[in-house]
């Protein structure tokens, strides 16, 4: 407890968390307010619209995570903080789930203030949350941006520069799993499996079978897993190479 | 007490730090003097655990860092003044560390009065002159209200204000009965601070005894003799059995003092214009003895003047 209480405070007494955040949230709400100026009769908006800009959060957020670690090392303060604390899983676990439970915060103030604004701007359409589907649209979006934070720190602490750990979410997440797929004949098998397409899945799997362009908010995925294994599967990735990384830290000369 | 046995740190083809045993008696400040390359701060890293040695072992008072328990309550460090978020506030830096060995936040303020920050506690770091960060560094060695200390290169950089406020804070926390391991390449510093001196060389052994045996021991002590007809004291002096090199148009004497000499000379009738000891510097001896393993060498040591010769930063 009192290490996730150092690394609260270590986190919340710099900027970029609070910048981050701020920028999570503007973009996420900010597209749901767009969705819902631009909807109208014929093209009415649904909750799967609200969550259009979970992406781009998501984005955002990773950013955070990594930024968490690797200004650690860039300023030294993670060389300060193994002084005080030399067996260094337990800070670093610590640090993960601080970063996580931020995440998660601010990707639910994301989704519901998403959901929230187009239901201001929008009274009439049907926004009513009743679906498990509905349920995992909105309330998911904390979970996939809580393990995908893991997932961030992991990258930051085994790559120990901002950009260098920023450069490779980016990749991985915006062209590496997507360009996959134009591999031929077993591209697309291997993007079924890549996370951040199985984690889609959670937020966009099992659609309502009512009438929903899902053109309208997050793409599809094609996972194969149902949406609650496939969160479990995403979390169980975050959580190997979360360990990876620790190992990798505990052995190398801080 | 601080006790390297076989210290020893690789890095691929490079030796940094090779079979270095020494130890650093409680209650005393002990110098840890090397040129700038010799393997001072990886052997500090390694003390502290930050860096895992390839061969040996370093223990604090019987146990490897890794191993203490709340380890800022048993050993303070300042590595590096800069080891600090730009952006925190001086407290919010102290603040956590507090936390993390569950010492009280009323010991952040005691630290900060104590090393004169409390007027800027709630500035953000980044902004402070290297001799307030150097003071922020030795409130966070001082929050533990630690037993040992170390210190790397503290007063590298610093103006001389800062100098003589680092130097008298370690005497007053040696004065305190504190343990205090303090690194510098700078001998004459260390001779002012330091009771005890290891010295290093290329991650090696050179010496480790009291100050005072180290400087008596690298120093030669001199006199030098000065005057229009000296051929008949040279070989009274020669006869006396001690060693004369000629300088000029003077005698330089080792292993008799003045007042002898003085005496030798009014047997002899010898009229002198000059007789005055001559001490070696610090510098010179330090050079002599680590002369071999600089790390660095260049083709100047023997023409320059030592003094400039020591080069600054790390």
């Amino acid at each position: 407890m009192t290490l996730l209480a150092v690394e609260r405070m270590k986190l919340l007494t710099t900027r970029s968390p609070w910048w981050c955040a701020l920028l999570a949230l503007v973009l996420t709400i900010g597209f749901s307010a767009l969705m819902a100026g631009t909807s109208d009769a014929a093209d009415p908006m649904n909750i799967s619209a609200t969550q259009f800009g979970y992406g781009f959060g998501l984005v955002v957020i990773m950013v955070m995570a990594a930024l968490a670690v690797t200004t650690e090392y860039r300023f030294s303060t993670i060389r300060a903080t193994f002084l005080a604390v030399p067996r260094r899983p337990s800070p670093l676990v610590a640090k993960a789930t601080v970063v996580a439970l931020l995440a998660g915060v601010v990707g639910e103030a994301a989704a519901f203030g998403s959901w929230g604004i187009a239901k201001l701007i929008k009274p009439t359409s049907d926004l009513a949350i009743n679906s498990s589907y509905d349920w995992r649209a909105i309330a998911g979006v904390g979970l996939v941006y809580a393990v995908a934070a893991v997932i961030a720190v992991a990258v930051g602490l085994m790559l120990r520069h901002s950009a260098g750990a920023i450069a490779v979410l980016m990749i991985w997440t915006q062209l590496a799993e997507p360009l996959v797929q134009l591999i031929p004949k077993v591209g697309d098998k291997i993007h079924k499996w890549l996370p951040f397409n199985v984690a889609n899945k959670f937020i966009t799997g099992n659609p309502d079978p009512s009438a929903r362009d899902v053109l309208h908010g997050p793409p599809p995925s094609d996972a194969v897993l149902a949406p609650w294994p496939a969160i479990a599967a995403f979390a169980a990735f975050a959580v190997v190479l979360f360990a990876v990384a620790v190992t990798v830290a505990n052995r190398r000369d801080a | 007490m601080i006790e390297a046995v076989g210290l020893t740190k690789r890095y691929g083809n490079t030796l940094a730090v090779d079979n270095l045993s020494f130890s650093v008696p409680t209650g005393r400040v002990t110098g840890f003097l090397g040129p700038n390359g010799a393997g001072k701060s990886t052997t500090m890293r390694m003390i502290l655990g930050l860096d895992t040695p390839t061969g040996g072992s370093a223990l604090i008072d019987g146990k490897r860092y890794r191993d203490l328990h709340q380890p800022l309550r048993t050993v303070g460090a300042l590595l590096d003044a800069k080891w600090v978020h730009p952006n925190r506030s001086a407290r919010a830096h102290l603040a956590w560390m507090a936390r993390s060995n569950n010492l009280s936040a009323g010991r952040v303020d005691e630290v900060l009065d104590l090393v004169g920050l409390t007027g800027v506690a709630n500035k953000r770091a980044g902004g402070f002159s290297l001799g307030m960060s150097q003071r922020l560094g030795i409130a966070a060695a001082l929050l533990g209200d630690p037993q040992v200390l170390l210190f790397d290169e503290p007063v590298n950089g610093l103006d001389p204000e800062g100098i003589l406020w680092i130097r008298k804070f370690m005497h007053r926390l040696a004065d305190e009965g504190r343990t205090v391991f303090v690194s510098s390449h700078l001998l004459s510093e260390m001779a002012l601070t330091a009771q005890e001196l290891v010295v290093i060389g290329r991650g090696k052994l050179i010496s480790q005894s009291s100050t005072e045996d180290f400087v008596a021991m690298a120093t030669e002590n001199t006199v030098k003799v000065r005057g229009p007809q000296l051929t008949a004291l040279r070989s009274e002096l020669g006869r006396a059995g001690v060693t004369i090199r000629d300088e000029g148009d003077s005698l330089i004497v080792s292993g008799m003092d003045c007042a002898d000499i003085g005496e030798l000379a009014a047997r002899t009738q010898t009229v002198l214009h000059e007789l005055s000891p001559q001490r070696g510097s610090l510098e010179e001896a330090f050079i002599q003895l680590t002369g071999d393993s600089v790390e660095y060498h260049t083709d100047l040591v023997d023409g320059a003047t030592p003094a400039t010769l020591v080069p600054a930063g790390k």
